[in-house]
């Protein structure tokens, strides 16, 4: 399989699909794990290594997951194929500009994917589109109770799987939410937001872009404390508490700008229309920022059916766009927003074109591939 | 908005005092919050949690009498001051060879938390199963008498006992 096979579409965790997808675009659930009678990674010479990689490799190549498999080595990979794999969220930057061999197996359909000596000897992860964490759980413990049959976890009685850091120590999960928060942002209300889940000893970094910085408005929710609390709990108090209240916020703020500050949101995405339509030379960061906007005045029209002038031009602009789906026109405004968002990333641009670009060529490719699809 | 102190880093920080029904606002970067004396939690990296606790810890190796500060692992070659430098540990022994000096980073990085709760191998053996099962009760029997929950306490110290058996 060829990374272009999927690089023109989005992939089914940002499909709009899903329970809440309107603010919560995934959840992920990813687990740390390593092999008994190996050194961790750091304190490993190539060529134990490599026997580490082709050992979990086969393991997982074997697997039955209902998809097709593919393997990809990352040590070998070209960088546009890496950074690639980044926006995908299929590895994390880590792993794409780490050292030694190194890999990865990823489902066709991108549900799950497994580093082979990332951090750790073995990180797999399973996700899905919308608040569905229970699902990831389930299907995330039954892979890792598969690839257990082959191999021997490093597992201790006290502190449970043993990891190269210890703040992945004990259960080695990591459950993330990715969140698009708008109108939080909008209503000056996302530094609170931050503080609170600091408090709860979570961890918030910003879906797309380098680093920390949270841009168009996307927010990457986690869990920090993998010890003495077990998966459930911790599965749980996402799925049950925490999200629900963070989506009852933005949904608030939603409402809160439809009541009493129209002029405010219609600014926001007149603004965006315009120049996201006009535009011949777009950044990265620039689309992000505005096709937040976007969706932000596509979803209050989809789901609290908000009809104010701007969203009324922004819905009918998107009908009369270049993708036309008769049977669900609903979906089809949002599937052309998220595709916006995913197919613009820097290396999607390139590997879509066929070649590396520098920065001002992709500037008006984007510019052009946003023109089209706003203008029809 | 840039920092109303050092009008150089952009603002992070907005306070809002009302004193006397005035209401005044100030916004500050980090570094000068900090300088003010305004706490900031942040997420404090790894490395530097990592040097911070382990700098306290020559009081704890006079209490014990040893110092894994010299140690290396026999398995791996691992020695703390590595750790330092780049946090991760060189091999699965190095958790209770380094036992002492890890636990209070184990501790502040997992909110108190030093014993596992949750999924166990199904290839592991049935009294390590037991001795987990044992530990988490251990766990919960702190956790009662520390909230003065004398009942649950009762209840857990009889099945700990029972499991003991």
């Amino acid at each position: 399989m060829k990374l272009t096979d999927i690089s023109s579409d989005i992939n089914e965790w940002f499909n709009g699909q899903g329970p809440l997808a309107d603010t919560v675009i995934s959840s992920r659930i990813r687990l740390a794990r390593n092999l008994a009678g190996h050194k961790f990674l750091s304190r490993c010479s190539t060529a134990e290594k490599s026997d580490i990689l082709k050992m979990l490799k086969d393991v997982l190549m074997s697997l039955e997951l209902g998809d097709k498999i593919f393997y990809i080595s990352i040590d070998k990979a070209p960088t546009l194929n890496k950074h690639f794999l980044v926006e995908r969220h299929l590895i994390s930057r880590h792993h794409a500009f780490g050292k030694g061999p190194r890999g990865v197996v990823i489902a066709k359909r991108e549900f799950f994917t497994a580093m082979i000596n990332e951090e750790d000897h073995l990180r797999i992860q399973v996700l899905k589109g919308g608040l569905r964490l229970s699902q990831c759980a389930e299907q995330i413990n039954r892979i890792d109770d598969m690839i257990e049959k082959k191999v021997d976890y490093a597992f201790s009685p006290r502190f449970g799987y043993l990891t190269a850091c210890p703040t992945n120590l004990g259960t080695g999960i990591r459950v993330s939410v990715m969140l698009h928060l708008p109108a939080l942002k909008i209503a000056g209300q996302i530094e609170k937001f931050l503080n609170a889940a600091r408090d709860m000893d979570l961890a918030v970094r910003g879906l797309f872009g380098e680093g920390t910085e949270a841009a168009g408005d996307f927010y990457q929710l986690s869990n920090q404390v993998t010890l003495g609390i077990s998966e459930t709990d911790i599965i749980s108090q996402f799925e049950n508490t925490i999200i629900p209240e963070i989506v009852e916020y933005e949904n608030a703020a939603r409402s809160q700008l439809l009541a009493n500050q129209i002029d405010v949101l219609d600014d926001k995405i007149s603004r965006a229309m315009a120049l996201l339509k006009n535009a011949h030379l777009i950044s990265s960061q620039e689309a992000l920022f505005l096709l937040s906007h976007l969706r932000l005045g596509i979803n209050m029209h989809e789901h609290m059916g908000a009809s104010t002038p701007a969203i009324e031009r922004l819905c009918t602009s998107i009908a009369a766009g270049g993708d036309k789906d008769t049977d669900n026109p609903d979906a089809l405004s949002i599937t052309t927003i998220n595709r916006l968002f995913m197919l613009t990333l820097p290396a999607h641009l390139q590997l879509n074109y066929g070649k590396p670009l520098d920065p001002t060529h992709r500037d008006v490719l984007r510019a052009k591939i946003i023109r089209s699809a706003l203008n029809g | 908005m840039h920092c109303q102190i050092c009008k150089k880093n952009e603002a992070t920080i907005h306070l809002t005092e009302i004193s006397d029904g005035l209401r005044t606002e100030t916004h500050l970067c980090e570094r000068c919050a900090q300088k003010q004396g305004i706490a900031v939690k942040s997420q404090l990296p790894i490395n530097e949690l990592l040097s911070s606790l382990l700098a306290v810890q020559p009081a704890d190796d006079e209490l014990f009498g040893s110092s894994e500060k010299e140690l290396s692992c026999p398995h791996c070659g691992f020695t703390l001051d590595q750790f330092t430098k780049e946090p991760v540990l060189g091999c699965p022994q190095d958790y209770d060879i380094f036992e002492k000096s890890l636990l209070p980073l184990i501790r502040k990085a997992h909110n108190g938390k030093t014993t596992h709760c949750g999924k166990i191998p199904s290839k592991a053996p049935a009294d390590t199963k037991k001795q987990i099962e044992l530990l988490n009760l251990r766990q919960q029997l702190d956790a009662a008498v520390q909230n003065e929950d004398y009942e649950l306490a009762a209840k857990l110290r009889d099945k700990i006992n029972q499991s003991e058996k």
